[in-house]
């Protein structure tokens, strides 16, 4: 039973066909590349997949289970993380509360255990605040516990994002476009990285880039789509060469 | 540890008081202002778990304080006083001592169950549309009291004191005073505590970033529930207190007009920020206290200088004028309040020795 399953999934806003047909089944410890021209729908995807949007047609199956009528909160709570495009941060709050609040859904305690300091309370933030500088620390952003994420370099963001993801303990990780935006260097480290993240955590990792070096040194397969149509899928190697996607990237006139 | 020492503190500052208003050391006015000052601080920070942690702009707080003077006067009336509207006390007048605490909760669970007026339509609606909501949630709270004639409709309701004064009778002590000294501390407590909490700190999070939230496995819907719930139900017990110290309740007391001095107080003291408002919250009360002095002593200034023509006076009304001008003004040159979304603890960070607020 593969770990994520879209069938023929389809998305429209209004007039606009964001998707067309989608399909894809991934298994546990793949590492897959979902690439395309900006506008093709690739967001998209990810918005359906962890809930944010409940697709038009089709059917989508976490863990062979329909998520069709699940709230965001409840996908993730069923094993799935993701970063954003645009980092999503909580900007006034520290660090290290952005990685605990990654634990929000599985608290172990409630509002009444918050108010008396029960011992059960005690327990469960104990835990979570170990288990949040455990993952910084791996993370090499322990120095960084009590800043505010707003005042950290956009490269250090980007990893407090993938620490808050991870803290979730997901087993499929969505990341959407991690290197937009880092300089050459910064992209070096965060491909080595995701690798090491893919290697020690054991996960499925699901990701949209735009940089060809990142998604050639790391995934096993990709898929490739255009106007919300998908219009390749194959190794990096094969997708390299094929004619459909250089036409939709440098357009007809490269051919 | 260092969050004892400061209940330590505060729980001496609490017992220094109570023990000076028992040995009768406060005057009757001192001691009024006081429980006024520790009602305006549980209505202020209340409502800043929603105006300041969540970002919402909610400005019909004064319709939960409503709910909760009306229901905990009714209960307090009918349990422990012979009235002319619930005929004989339903329980002996000793009891009323050890059962106010109760009579508190139910008046903070009648205000929160009204609170879900505002939580539900927030789970699909934010901002400007939000906010008309609540002035909505207000007028209806209030207009629903005024027509039940059955307690008072206009005319509002009275006798709800002699519970306080059951309690004299059988151990003599300024009960109204310990219990809002008692409450005040309680319902900082609580919200500390929220605030501060893991779970708690899902209120900001859908105030900075809603979308993230959701995605990262915050149960949106149930934060905001929680945040309204919590907020209004403070403000129940805040109203239930009101009554008891005025000894008389009248929904008009509650309208938009106490909601605005809510607001006054949340942003004089800066959003998101507890101890800010915690301390708003007392100069407010002192500031309108001082306009009780200031404004006739201007009248007669101005009219013994010539200033005014002899039928203008300047009456307690234009304390409804600068309450308004000042959150004017605050929203001109310090939108952020005294201390902004930051603690106590920031501007002095000696203070970290006694107490964290992350
Ligand atoms: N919530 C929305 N409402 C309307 N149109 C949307 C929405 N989200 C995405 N779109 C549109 O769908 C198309 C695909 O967007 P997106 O998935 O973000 O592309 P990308 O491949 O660059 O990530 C774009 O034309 C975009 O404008
Ligand atoms: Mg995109």
């Amino acid at each position: 039973m593969p770990l994520l399953e879209l069938e023929n999934v389809s998305q429209r806003f209004g007039g606009l066909k964001a998707l067309t047909d989608f399909s894809i089944a991934l298994e546990d410890r793949e590492l897959v590349g979902l690439i395309g021209p900006n506008g093709a729908g690739k967001t998209t995807v990810f918005n359906l997949v962890s809930g944010f949007y409940t697709p038009s047609e089709g059917r989508i199956t976490f863990g062979g289970r329909p998520t069709r009528g699940l709230k965001p909160h409840q996908v993730t709570a069923l094993g799935m993380a993701r970063t954003f495009q645009n980092i999503r941060l909580w900007n006034d709050l520290s660090v290290l509360d952005n990685i605990r609040l990654a634990h929000h859904f599985r608290l172990g305690y409630g509002m009444v255990d918050a108010v008396f300091r029960t011992g059960r309370y005690g327990r469960a933030e104990q835990k979570i605040e170990r288990e949040a500088r455990e993952i910084l620390e791996t993370m090499e952003l322990a120095e960084f516990a009590a800043e505010q994420p707003k005042n950290l370099p956009y490269g250090v963001q980007r990893r407090v994002e993938l620490a808050r993801a991870l803290s979730t303990k997901p087993r499929l990780l969505l990341l959407d476009e991690p290197a937009a935006g880092l300089n050459s260097s910064d992209v070096d480290g965060l491909i080595r990285l995701i690798r090491w993240i893919y290697d020690e955590f054991k996960i499925c990792i699901w990701m949209i880039e735009h940089q060809m070096k990142v998604v050639m040194s790391l995934c096993q397969r990709l898929m490739v789509i255009d106007f919300g149509i998908t219009i390749a899928r194959g190794t990096p190697r094969e997708i390299q060469s094929n004619p459909d996607v250089i036409r939709a990237y440098l357009g007809d006139g490269a051919l | 540890m260092r969050g004892h020492t400061l209940n330590i503190i505060f729980a001496l500052t609490g017992l220094a008081l109570i023990w000076s208003a028992h040995a009768g050391l406060l005057d009757n006015y001192v001691l009024t202002v006081l429980m006024f000052m520790g009602i305006n601080v549980i209505f202020a920070s209340s409502l800043n778990l929603v105006n300041g942690y969540m970002g919402e702009f909610s400005c019909g707080h004064a319709g939960f304080m409503c709910v909760g003077a009306y229901v905990g006067s009714l209960l307090s009336m009918a349990l422990f006083t012979n009235s002319k509207l619930f005929g004989d006390a339903l329980l002996p007048p000793e009891l009323a001592l050890p059962l106010f605490p109760l009579v508190l909760v139910a008046a903070g669970f009648a205000a929160a169950a009204f609170g879900l007026l505002v939580a539900l339509p927030s789970f699909h609606t934010r901002d400007d549309y939000l906010a008309i909501i609540t002035i909505a949630a207000n007028y209806i709270i209030i207009s629903i009291i005024e027509n039940i004639d059955a307690i008072g409709g206009p005319r509002g309701l009275f006798g709800m004191k002699k519970t306080i004064n059951a309690m004299g009778d059988f151990i003599n002590a300024p009960w109204m005073f310990i219990w809002v000294v008692l409450i005040t501390f309680v319902s900082v407590m609580i919200l500390y505590r929220l605030v501060t909490s893991t779970c708690g700190k899902g209120i900001p999070a859908v105030c900075q970033n809603e979308v993230a939230a959701e995605i990262m496995g915050v149960n949106t819907n149930k934060v905001k529930i929680m945040a309204f719930m919590v907020s209004s139900g403070l403000a129940g017990v805040a109203g239930a207190l009101y009554a008891h110290v005025y000894g008389y309740v009248n929904a008009q007391a509650f309208n938009i007009l106490k909601s605005t001095e809510g607001l006054v107080m949340v942003y004089l003291g800066g959003m998101g920020s507890l101890s800010g408002v915690v301390i708003a919250a007392i100069a407010f009360t002192l500031l309108v206290e001082g306009l009780r002095f200031v404004i006739p002593f201007v009248n007669d200034l101005t009219h013994s200088l010539g200033l005014l023509p002899a039928g203008f006076e300047i009456s307690q009304v234009w304390k409804w004028v600068i309450i308004p001008m000042i959150l004017i003004l605050l929203m001109q040159f310090r939108p952020e309040g005294l201390l902004g979304n930051r603690e106590l603890t920031h501007v002095f960070p000696g203070l970290k020795k006694w107490i964290t607020f992350k």
